[in-house]
């Protein structure tokens, strides 16, 4: 049964000892916890879920760079702790946000150096080579050495590196991490187009953008401190929160705007601010639009005047408020905060 | 067929590596500045040596000690460099490139890569090899007659040392890659430590007993005897330590430890890879 999927895992979990440690501080981190997820053949998968949430341990799991602690991982059939030479033969992976490769070599010679490592022959290689640069408009500096070009033309080149070798499964952890809003655009095109091309290709994405995974993903995966929250596809996920009435306000007021005073509004599930150039966007989670006249009401008596007002649908980012209470960014800024203090 | 596609396996992942081994080499500067380049280091290297020992001896280079420390350190080259090349290849590759999660996501023998990327410190090191002899047969009068060689055992012990010095390495980079800090130093350490035990610059018998019989567990004091030998068979029968031990008799112990080693660094470096892969070490980037 799991060997029809692409990847099956089964109550995985994976926890680091913390060396070092000192005294009261907890001596170990959960980084992924039973998560159960199945991706079928030809599913382009999203991980969604902040920075720290385990989505690059679940990668470097299935990719056989990190033994599980406990549980099971399956991919291509084969089981990523006893067979990973064979899950190796179906794989290939991508890392965002980072500039590898061998500087002294050409783009060209990085790219047909890991096509050797495939098996590929060197004419299929550089034909491959040749259509993928051009794609991904690096056609140019093919015989440039790698250490000459700007980060972002380096992760394209990383980007190639992963397609070159036209995997079974492809994981690509961030990939647009650090590019400009323009090669972005292109890699996120290029990764439909790439899965378009090809129904048996499998592809699981990881990203922190809710744009890009609600653009690109059949299905996604919400994961926050290690656990699967949800998995759905997006339509699905953002349809279960159309039960509630999304409000978005932006508000003028001299003062922060008191979000402890909504909490007595019957029917109000949730209410969120963001400073957003020197007015205050509320955003409130209703059970029915007319729970809005107690809203408006309680701002005014805040002394805030209401800019704009605006219903909208819900998207991926309220979906992940509703299931873990905050915004990612705020979830991101929590972590990061308790990181530099442990520090 | 499964033997096939391992064969196939290995040796795309030996010569493919091998390729990138000397493109690292070879291509950091121009080639004029790399020919200069190994020809001075090898010989300051041997100078330091010569000149320390014209002190303490009095420049007596016609003594047969001095062809013994002048050809051990020449070899001892291949030492240093193809034992501590395996563990720099995993440092290079997960520190500076960050490549080596892609390599080991791939489909290749990670063993038979590392050899591949030894490979060109082989080469590199053989010219140094080259330059150092030279230099010592010309300048230093090293009673080397190339008509009298044992051709035969040099080429003989030479692969068998290569072969001896990869198993080493293999067992460094397993260490490396589960160490973080201090990593780029395993190679240093024990290359060094090895110069002292191995009979590379004095006799073992100089060592204290206490600590001599290190250098009789460690295959490199037989190699580089060995190699001795092959070059100047009938001076070298005036070195100590081995003067007793046939050829015949080095050759089987260094085979024999070597086998020794080999399997022991296959099981060690199987160990260590599991273990970099359970503590999530194989992507690790410390930026010490």
């Amino acid at each position: 049964m799991k060997d029809e999927f692409s990847v099956y895992t089964e109550k995985l979990g994976r926890v680091y000892k913390i060396r070092d440690a000192k005294k009261g501080d907890a001596k170990q981190l959960t980084a992924l916890e039973d998560v159960n997820l199945v991706i079928k053949p030809g599913e382009l998968f999203g991980l969604l879920g902040p920075n720290g949430a385990g989505k690059t341990t679940l990668i470097k799991i299935l990719t056989t760079l990190l033994s599980p602690t406990n549980g099971l991982a399956v991919v291509a059939g084969h089981d990523v702790s006893k067979e990973p030479e064979q899950v190796r033969t179906c794989i290939n992976m991508v890392s965002g946000g980072e500039s590898s490769g061998y500087g002294l070599l050409t783009v060209r010679e990085n790219l047909w150096m890991f096509a050797q490592f495939y098996g590929i022959s060197t004419k299929e290689a550089n034909d491959r080579i040749k259509k993928l640069l051009e794609i991904v408009g690096l056609s140019d500096r093919a015989n440039m050495r790698s250490a000459d070009l700007s980060t972002g033309l380096r992760q394209k080149m990383n980007i190639v590196r992963g397609f070159l070798t036209d995997p079974e499964i492809l994981f690509l952890d961030e990939p647009t991490l650090g590019l400009d809003v323009g090669a972005s655009r292109d890699v996120r095109n290029f990764v439909r187009s790439w899965m378009d091309d090809n129904p048996t290709r499998t592809l699981l994405l990881t990203t922190h953008y809710m744009a890009e995974a609600e653009e690109l993903c059949d299905r996604v995966a919400i994961i926050n401190k290690g656990r699967v929250l949800a998995c759905d596809t997006p339509e699905h996920l953002k349809k279960d929160f159309q039960k509630e009435a999304i409000f978005s306000i932006d508000v003028e007021c001299d003062h922060l705007v008191d979000l402890e005073r909504f909490t007595a509004i019957a029917g109000l599930n949730k209410v969120l601010a963001v400073p957003v150039n020197g007015t205050t966007s509320v955003e409130v989670f209703l059970e029915a639009e007319d729970v809005l006249a107690g809203v408006i009401t309680e701002l005014t008596e805040q002394n805030a005047r209401i800019a704009s007002l605006q219903k909208r649908q819900p998207t991926l980012e309220d979906v992940f408020v509703q299931l873990v209470g905050k915004r990612m960014e705020e979830v991101e800024k929590v972590e990061n905060d308790d990181a530099s203090a442990s520090n | 067929m499964e033997n096939i596609n391992s064969i196939r396996k290995n040796y795309r992942s030996f010569s493919t590596a091998a390729w990138l081994g000397w493109k690292i080499e070879s291509n950091w500067t121009d080639p004029f500045l790399f020919a200069i380049y190994s020809i001075v280091k090898p010989l300051s290297s041997a100078g330091i040596l010569v000149i320390m020992y014209s002190i303490i001896a009095q420049s007596d280079f016609t003594s047969p000690i001095f062809a013994y420390l002048y050809l051990g350190n020449a070899f001892y080259q291949y030492v240093g460099a193809v034992m501590s090349g395996l563990a720099w290849a995993i440092i290079d590759d997960r520190e500076h490139y960050r490549t080596l999660k892609y390599i080991y996501v791939s489909p290749i023998s990670v063993p038979y890569y590392l050899l591949g990327r030894g490979v060109a410190r082989f080469i590199t090191t053989t010219f140094a090899v080259v330059v150092t002899i030279a230099f010592g047969v010309i300048f230093l009068k090293i009673p080397l007659d190339f008509g009298e060689a044992n051709w035969g055992l040099f080429i003989l012990t030479l692969l068998i040392g290569i072969v001896m010095l990869a198993t080493l390495g293999m067992m460094l980079a397993g260490i490396a890659m589960n160490i973080a800090r201090h990593s780029d130093m395993i190679g240093d350490a024990v290359a060094g430590a090895l110069f002292l035990f191995s009979g590379a610059i004095f006799p073992l018998s100089i060592l204290p007993a206490s600590i001599r019989w290190l250098g009789y567990v460690v295959p490199v004091s037989y190699w580089l005897e060995l190699m001795r030998r092959s070059m100047i068979g009938s001076v070298a029968e005036a070195f100590p330590t081995f003067s007793s031990l046939t050829n015949t008799h080095l050759l089987l112990i260094l085979v024999g430890l070597t086998l020794v080693f080999g399997i022991a660094s296959a099981v060690i470096f199987g160990k260590l890879d599991h273990r970099a892969r359970e503590r999530g070490l194989i992507d690790q980037a410390t930026n010490y």
